[in-house]
């Protein structure tokens, strides 16, 4: 398979809806595939790698931290980055500046970074394809 | 005492994959233990809930996997079983979609949408979700 560079914008913010699930399964796609990735993290998007989301245990389901394992998006993005390295890919993980000061969320998982829009330009003049899923 | 609620939910498997279930349904649950009396309707998509034998697999991320993916019909099981929580299901919103009765799991109640309101004055709360 040719290698490619794949742009994502993203919007939906963590635990709000399936888009980013859908997301995640896409991108996870693409970097076992080695291509490189660009990831334009918009609006609630941006506290996707956010360092300070912890797990917690759920007493509802009866679960300490551990049983419960409750996924954070932070090490979702933390583990795309390895898999992308691991295939020869690269992955370019753009957090938006105003959104992440706006929401108190500038603290990032490594690898990552902050940016502008001017960063999607860039990203999609230089992609092979762009997808984005956004809020609605 | 604690106010009888109505929860009609509508919206269905919004983020039960990153919450690893329903946040309503988990809300209620936790109200009820904290001494609440909430029954349930499932209506629209959300009565694909009480359909047995659901279930996606977890995600996966490179190295990173997830094992507790959600289950909605366990959930609604516990509601019933151990919640002490009514669920009903609104019969025509199972037949639009095609779901026979005999696919839903043990304990759901079945309720038309024309008596759904006549339920309203038996509790002093609504809530549609």
């Amino acid at each position: 398979m040719p290698h490619k560079t794949l742009t994502f914008a993203l919007m939906d913010p963590p635990y709000e809806s399936a888009n980013l699930t859908t997301a995640f399964r896409i991108l996870d796609a693409a970097a076992r595939r080695g291509h490189d990735i660009n990831v334009f993290a918009y609006e609630g998007a941006s506290a996707l790698a956010f360092t300070r989301q912890a797990p917690h245990p759920n007493p509802v389901h009866g679960k300490n931290v551990a049983e419960e394992n409750h996924p954070t998006t932070k090490d979702q993005v933390a583990a795309l980055l390895a898999e992308a390295a691991k295939n020869g890919g690269k992955v370019d993980w753009v957090n938006c500046g105003m959104c992440v000061d706006e929401r108190g969320v500038n603290e990032f998982v490594p690898g990552t970074r902050r940016g502008s829009p001017a960063d999607l330009q860039k990203f999609a003049d230089a992609s092979d394809n762009t997808l984005v899923i956004p809020t609605k | 005492m604690a106010k009888k609620t109505l929860n009609i939910v509508e919206s269905a498997y919004r983020a039960v994959m990153e919450e690893q279930d329903d946040t309503i349904l988990w809300l209620l649950a936790a109200m009820q233990g904290a001494g609440g009396a909430h029954t349930v309707v499932l209506r629209g998509n959300a009565v694909n809930y009480a359909v047995a034998g659901q279930g996606a697999p977890g995600l996966t991320v490179g190295q990173w996997k997830q094992t507790q993916a959600p289950k909605m019909d366990r959930d609604v099981v516990d509601l019933v079983a151990n919640r002490k929580i009514p669920v009903f299901v609104i019969e025509e919103d199972l037949a639009e979609r095609g779901i026979e009765r005999r696919d839903l799991v043990a304990g759901v109640e079945f309720l038309s949408r024309r008596a759904l309101p006549v339920l309203f004055a038996e509790y002093e709360v609504v809530s549609h979700w």
